[in-house]
């Protein structure tokens, strides 16, 4: 598959995830568009390292060249699994708290 | 030489600081001690230092007058050493402030007495420090050593002329002479300078054995610097009108500062420089004309004065005069005679005058007194002889410095030696008048006054009777060559500070009978003027609408000279300085500090909007400049070529 589709559908994703961030205001779903931008990344490193791969492939069989993108991504994806249940901890505080995820309500880093 | 030249001034400073910093909590007594102490600490070192140059001096060779002690400025190959210059004219300077001042200082412990004991020992402080000051202004090798005693006197000049700050008056008359002063100040100061860039030394001994290499123009330029500095410290016309107001001050003070000591720092600068002048004949001819101008318009004014201060400070003012036209026909040891003899008397006078205000309680219209007499036989007794050596009546000092003086300018000049001699008419004449008020005839103040009348304390006359027997016996130091070969004692004693002068022109002395025959005359005219004024006087009473008019309307007002300079000079820069004030930086500078705060602090307000804690909006923002920082990072053709490369 050529690699444009992987960049024009991770283009689409972030751009989702942007836009979700910028106009909705439910916690929740801001939240999950910030996951649907870090897997847009995610996604994209991966296409590229496998692309990069593939062309050192061609020169050397044995070599390892552009795997090391395909690693990072593992790494992001425990950070992330991490970053969410902090995130979502979080959520949940508010949501004590306030008892409202609309994040306009707190617009005052005070109380 | 000596290595104990430093001590002089050291002791006043020191003094100056226990009672500056300790006047809180020392007692009176402890303050006066102190105060008097330290100065004849240094009376005693200076007059050791008096007796090691006479003994020195005699063998030039092995004589050096230099005391380094480090250096004060050093910039490459240029140094101002911080150095004391101990030779025959700083020594007989030593004597007479160290000498005066002690015996001021002990006065000052009894005339202050009702001061509060902080504000006394703020003065004795200040006296101090003007002793220090003053001490190195003689001292100093170097004009830049004489230029910091020069502004210390003028600044403790100030302090002390405003001494009794309450009074606004006061306060006035301490700025116009510390403003005064400065005008002078710049003039020597440029002079400094100009010296500095031409030889690149300032130290006095180089200055004057370099001065071949100077132009007949920087030598003309230079002293007339110089004597601007000294008509402004000596109350020179056209810079003597802060003198007379400077009797603001405490008595004591006017006879330490504003008589025997700080004024004659303009004649002790141009003595000390006295090659420089010598090879300027034009400033010469200019000192001439001042000294002779002020000696005559300053005697002219003391005559209708009615303040005892003021009359004393108008006659301080002339005999400067008479001592810078010494100085102008090149009559050097005849000024340096002159300052010698007027410390004492003058000083004397003053003291006398603050003895008799002490007794009147603060009253100072010689108007209002008369017949003191009887009731203080010491103070009349020393105020007569000082009165007698200032007009100079043989045998008193005064008539052996100021016929010096004369009888070097008729050799230089006839007219200008009657004129002078008119004034020393008009000296006799005004302080003779002065005594009579004060003295003789009857008593004119109230009877309260009259029932407290006494005589002053001890350490009040003490000090009077010494200064009175010096008034009488300073004279014999400089006995004219015609009553005795060989006796003036004074002439051979500077001669070597004056040597180069003398070489280049000597002072032509009048022939025996000729100067028979004007001592002669001048004293018995300064009789007869003594006489008038006693008869003038003796029946004085106070009349009601004294009202004078045409000239003696004029000298009552001391020609108006203070309102000239109010109108032309004062109110021009009030009003100057008020437009400055009131439109300029109202509207200018103000407008520009207040605009730039205002500015900031609207822009800020407006910035403030964009923290509206919306996290989206934060969000957009930060994409938004995300995005330009990219466009603007990889340049549109950089992109571009990116995107082909991908697509």
């Amino acid at each position: 598959m050529p690699i444009q589709y992987y960049i024009y559908f991770c283009l689409a994703l972030f751009s989702i995830g942007i836009i979700g961030v910028l106009t909705r205001r439910n916690a929740i779903i801001v939240f999950m568009c910030i996951e649907l931008m870090l897997n847009a990344v995610n996604l994209l490193l991966v296409a590229f390292s496998k692309l990069h791969h593939g062309t050192a492939l061609a020169i050397d069989p044995a070599t390892t060249v552009g795997t090391d993108g395909q690693l990072f991504v593992f790494f992001i994806m425990v950070v992330a699994a991490a970053e969410v249940s902090v995130g979502l901890a979080i959520i949940v505080m508010m949501y004590r708290n306030t008892h409202s995820v609309d994040i306009n309500f707190l617009n005052r880093l005070k109380n | 030489m000596s290595k104990i030249a430093f001590l002089v001034p050291l002791f006043p400073l020191v003094g100056f600081l226990i009672n500056g910093l300790g006047r809180k909590y020392l007692s009176k007594t402890a303050i006066g001690v102190i105060g008097s102490g330290v100065i004849f600490c240094s009376f005693v070192t200076s007059c050791i230092l008096f007796q090691q140059v006479c003994n020195e001096s005699c063998n030039e060779q092995t004589f050096h007058a230099v005391v380094t002690l480090f250096n004060f400025i050093k910039v490459d190959a240029f140094t101002i050493p911080f150095a004391f210059q101990i030779d025959q004219l700083s020594v007989l300077f030593l004597l007479i402030i160290t000498g005066i001042g002690f015996l001021i200082h002990l006065y000052s412990t009894a005339y202050m007495k009702e001061e509060e004991s902080h504000h006394f020992g703020r003065y004795f402080a200040y006296l101090n420090l003007f002793v220090f000051s003053m001490l190195l202004l003689v001292m100093g090798a170097n004009y830049v050593i004489m230029f910091i005693g020069w502004e210390g006197v003028g600044l403790c000049s100030y302090l002390l002329i405003g001494y009794w700050f309450k009074n606004n008056q006061y306060n006035y008359a301490a700025k116009k002479a510390f403003i005064m002063n400065r005008i002078g100040d710049l003039g020597f100061l440029l002079a400094v300078f100009w010296i500095l860039f031409k030889l690149g030394t300032v130290n006095y001994g180089d200055v004057f054995s370099n001065v071949a290499k100077l132009s007949a123009f920087d030598i003309a330029a230079i002293t007339m610097l110089l004597f601007v500095g000294a008509m402004g410290k000596s109350a020179q016309i056209p810079l003597y009108t802060w003198l007379p107001d400077a009797m603001a001050g405490p008595t004591p003070v006017s006879a330490l500062i504003h008589a025997a000591t700080m004024v004659t720092a303009g004649i002790y600068m141009i003595a000390r420089s006295n090659i420089l002048f010598t090879l300027a004949p034009s400033t010469q001819a200019i000192i001439t004309i001042v000294g002779l101008a002020t000696a005559v318009f300053a005697a002219t004014i003391a005559l209708k004065q009615n303040d005892i201060k003021k009359v004393l400070a108008y006659s301080t003012v002339s005999q400067l005069g008479y001592m810078f036209l010494g100085l102008g026909v090149g009559a050097y040891t005849g000024a340096v005679f002159h300052v010698f003899t007027h410390a004492f008397f003058k000083a004397l006078l003053f003291l006398g005058a603050g003895s008799v205000i002490h007794a009147m309680h603060h009253e100072q219209d010689i108007r209002k007194m008369g017949n003191l007499k009887k009731y203080m036989p010491i103070t009349h007794i020393t105020f007569l002889l000082g009165c007698l050596a200032i007009a100079g009546i043989p045998p008193f000092s005064g008539f052996f410095s100021k016929d010096e003086i004369l009888a070097a300018v008729f050799t230089k000049n006839p007219i200008y030696y009657y004129i002078a001699v008119g004034g020393a008419l008009m000296t006799a004449f005004y302080m003779f008048r002065l005594y009579t008020l004060t003295f003789l005839g009857q008593f004119r103040g109230t009877s309260e006054q009259e029932h407290h009348l006494h005589e002053s304390p001890y350490s009040m006359t003490i000090p009077l009777i010494v200064l009175a027997i010096l008034s009488v016996i300073a004279g014999f130091i400089g006995i004219p060559e015609i009553f005795a070969p060989d006796s003036h004692w004074l002439e051979h004693f500077l001669a070597p500070i004056f040597k180069e002068s003398t070489k280049l022109a000597a002072v032509h002395h009048v022939d025996h009978s000729q100067e028979y025959l004007m001592m002669g005359s001048v004293t018995g005219l300064v009789i007869l003027m003594i006489l008038i004024a006693l008869i003038l006087y003796k029946k004085y009473t106070i009349k009601e609408d004294e009202t004078s008019w045409g000239i003696g309307k004029l000298l009552t007002n001391k020609w108006y000279i203070d309102e000239l300079y109010n109108a032309i000079i004062v109110n021009p820069m009030n009003a100057f300085a008020g437009f400055c004030k009131n439109t300029i930086e109202k509207n200018g500078i103000d407008g520009i500090v207040n605009g730039v705060g205002k500015l900031v602090s609207y822009s800020s307000r407006q910035l403030r909007l964009l923290q509206s804690g919306q996290v989206a909006s934060y969000l957009l923002i930060m994409i938004l400049s995300i995005v330009v920082f990219f466009l603007i990072w990889f340049n549109d053709l950089t992109i571009i070529r990116f995107l082909n490369n991908i697509f």
